[in-house]
């Protein structure tokens, strides 16, 4: 039965709330007091580590697997009370590939067209979009299991979007496939975002947060951080940002530990990536303090920090404060 | 419950079965093969019964009697032997079932008073075997003896011809191998049936949960009973065909007489089917490894299925606590059944009550697999 999205609440355009999310697996607690919003049309990521979480808030909006605790909407609907009217509304990409390998491109997307209960009339038109989004015309008759890892995770983006759901949820799909691949996979979510369809899209690649609107960075069940690329490289990092290159870094590390103004430090490649309050005043700084010790970097300067640079950053940050509170 | 969906989940389970040959092989060879198997190694194995002969006399009258033996194609004498050690090692050797003695004063005796003996050994390991072995024996013997007392009567002026018709009618009570294999038969193809039928759903969910389609498949609006009814329906196609296959094989090549309705054993059929096909589907919901499920199938299918369905074994001549429990035995039903359409040619009316049995069987097993079935990863 397809009955009409119910109206959303008065000034309520958020498509998916997580309000104080719990799900405990016995004494494991697997997401551990979660909450976001997603607004309609906004393409929302989800990284972390593998294990962090992610997979199962998922499957907690989906309906697949029941909150522990804490509520969970989507489309308007309490996941909990009418998880098939969810189930209506949803695309869904699972982290392991769930298609039928031993059923051709097209007849996998006449079953989930089927299920889904495409009508008859749109049912063509709609593969046939399926089939040029993933770029698999002329291999409407080729078995899944013969398609490569890219062309069977479009394929699969093509079967969630089938039914035309105004919410998708896609667990890791651009993992196990070639990065030019990868690029095409996020084009194709863009193209969906800007149709109106909300997107919630998982990933262990921290590059790709920054196609993203906005990311949220998963660690241990917790939400450690929450904001578009932008906001979160000015605020969640705590400070900014400095490239030192240098020839001998292990040595300069050590010294830079205990440097004035300096809050952390790491090693990227062969460079260091030091994190100051003031980059201005380090960058005047520092150079007279490494010589004092001996040491003379090739190169300093400030750098925009990377989505990289912020999640090590926080999630170190995470593990240190896990660490007090124990 | 939408239409359109149960043709999907039908539609894509006839092209999974059609691509999957194991599935296939388990469908259309199994009948054919258990069906032969089951029925040769039932009933047939009753003709020629290896024989020994040890002839301590060797006179006419002796060669007489073996030769009533070895006309007899309930026996085959595969030995002659001269000494008792002999006869002794053939036996412990496996070679002969039964080892007929005929005594040095077998014909002297005959002469003098009118009667003698000769000596059976028996192989009493496989206890069935010999007392059926012992039974043709009897009849051979005795079959031979008439002939020899009314070969003394006639000898004697007498045409006392009804002294035969007595000793040769009772002796019919043993030609029995005709009936048993009608009996057996069509028992066999409900063993057969209820064996199969499991196995081919009991893969059905769990392949789905094993190659990770089934995360997929309960995140869309598809409803358990769907799921259920989808599936099932090309099961139960392939399920006529075996059944068909089966019946075919009675009727025609063992040759069991089929006096009721093709309908009548259509409806039966269709009933037992869906009890069998729920059996294996529920167990495939239950437990989510093809291995397991499909082990498990057979293991509560095989058993019950063969010793308390009444097939071989007659349920009237068990133990009355065993009794009570072939009432849960949904084979025994369709045992009844099936023997009753092909022997007595029995109407639906005639056989309400082993229907009714099936029928809440049917409906039991549906609604618990419906329940059973969670669209939860939980």
């Amino acid at each position: 039965m397809t009955s009409p999205a119910p109206p959303d609440q008065a000034g309520n355009s958020d498509q998916v709330i997580a309000d104080d999310l719990i799900k405990r697996f016995g004494a494991f607690v697997a997401v551990d007091h979660v909450s976001f919003r997603i607004a309609r049309g906004e393409v929302m990521g989800f990284l972390g580590p593998n294990g962090a979480g992610k997979s199962t808030i998922i499957r907690i909006l989906c309906g697949l697997l029941r909150a522990s605790g804490g509520r969970a909407s989507v489309a308007g609907i309490d996941v909990s009370r009418d998880p098939e009217g969810v189930r209506q509304r949803i695309g869904y990409m699972s982290q392991k590939f769930s298609l039928y390998r031993d059923l051709t491109v097209e007849e996998n997307l006449r079953f989930f067209g089927g299920i889904y209960g495409v009508p008859r009339a749109e049912l063509g038109a709609r593969m046939r979009f399926a089939i040029d989004m993933a770029g698999l015309g002329g291999r409407e008759r080729a078995l899944v299991a013969t398609l490569a890892g890219g062309w069977q995770q479009r394929l699969a983006l093509g079967c969630a979007v089938l039914h035309r759901p105004p919410i998708l949820f896609l667990d890791e799909p651009t993992s196990g496939v070639e990065p030019a691949s990868r690029r095409r996979f996020w084009d194709l979510i863009h193209s969906l975002a800007s149709d109106g369809v909300t997107v919630l899209v998982s990933t262990h690649y921290m590059d790709e947060a920054e196609y993203c609107h906005r990311a949220a960075l998963i660690n241990h069940g917790r939400l450690i951080a929450i904001g578009s690329p932008a906001q979160l490289k000015q605020t969640a990092l705590g400070g900014e940002l400095l490239l030192v290159e240098c020839d001998a870094p292990g040595a300069t590390l050590a010294a830079l530990q205990d440097a004035p103004g300096v809050r952390d430090c790491s090693v990227f490649g062969d460079a260091l990536h030091v994190l100051v309050g003031d980059a201005g005043k380090s960058l005047a700084e520092l150079p007279e303090f490494l010589a004092a010790k001996g040491l003379r970097p090739r190169r300093m300067a400030r750098i925009a920090p990377s989505l990289e640079d912020v999640f090590v950053q926080l999630i170190a940050a995470d593990a240190a404060s896990r660490r007090e509170a124990a | 419950m939408k239409i359109r969906r149960l043709k999907a989940i039908a539609v894509k389970e006839i092209l999974q079965i059609w691509r999957d040959p194991r599935s296939l092989m388990i469908a259309l060879l199994m009948p054919f093969t258990q069906m032969f198997l089951l029925g040769y190694g039932v009933t047939l194995d009753l003709k020629h019964i290896p024989v020994c002969t040890f002839d301590r006399e060797a006179s006419q009258n002796s060669q007489a009697l073996l030769k009533h033996f070895e006309a007899s194609s309930y026996f085959a004498i595969v030995r002659n032997v001269r000494t008792y050690p002999a006869l002794t090692a053939a036996i412990d050797r496996a070679d002969c079932k039964i080892a007929i003695v005929i005594p040095p004063d077998f014909s002297e005796r005959l002469n003098d008073s009118g009667s003698s003996s000769v000596q059976a050994i028996l192989d009493a390991t496989d206890d069935n075997t010999a007392n059926i072995a012992f039974g043709y024996a009897l009849a051979v013997v005795s079959g031979y003896a008439a002939e020899v007392a009314l070969d003394a009567l006639s000898r004697q002026g007498h045409q006392f011809q009804q002294i035969q018709p007595m000793t040769v009618q009772s002796r019919v009570w043993f030609n029995e191998d005709l009936e048993s294999r009608n009996f057996i038969i069509p028992g066999v193809v409900a063993v057969i049936m209820a064996l199969i039928g499991a196995q081919l759903t009991s893969l059905t969910i769990s392949r789905e949960w094993e190659r990770g389609t089934m995360e997929l498949l309960i995140s869309t609006p598809v409803k358990p009973s769907e799921v259920m009814i989808g599936k099932l329906g090309p099961y139960l196609v392939l399920g006529w065909i075996d059944a068909a296959f089966c019946l075919m094989l009675a009727a025609l090549w063992f040759e069991v007489p089929f006096r009721g309705t093709i309908l009548t054993l259509f409806v039966t059929t269709t009933l037992f089917l869906i009890v069998v096909l729920g059996i294996g589907y529920l167990l495939s919901v239950l437990i989510r490894s093809q291995i397991g499920a499909s082990q498990i199938a057979l293991l509560l299918t095989m058993l019950p299925t063969t010793l308390l369905s009444g097939y071989v074994f007659p349920i009237d001549q068990m133990p009355m606590a065993i009794q009570d429990i072939t009432y849960l035995v949904y084979s025994r039903y369709y045992v009844t059944i099936i023997k009753a359409i092909f022997l007595k040619g029995a109407d639906i009316p005639a056989l309400a009550a082993p229907i009714l049995f099936l029928l809440v069987y049917a409906t039991a097993v549906m609604v618990l697999a419906a329940r059973a079935f969670r669209k939860s990863l939980d």
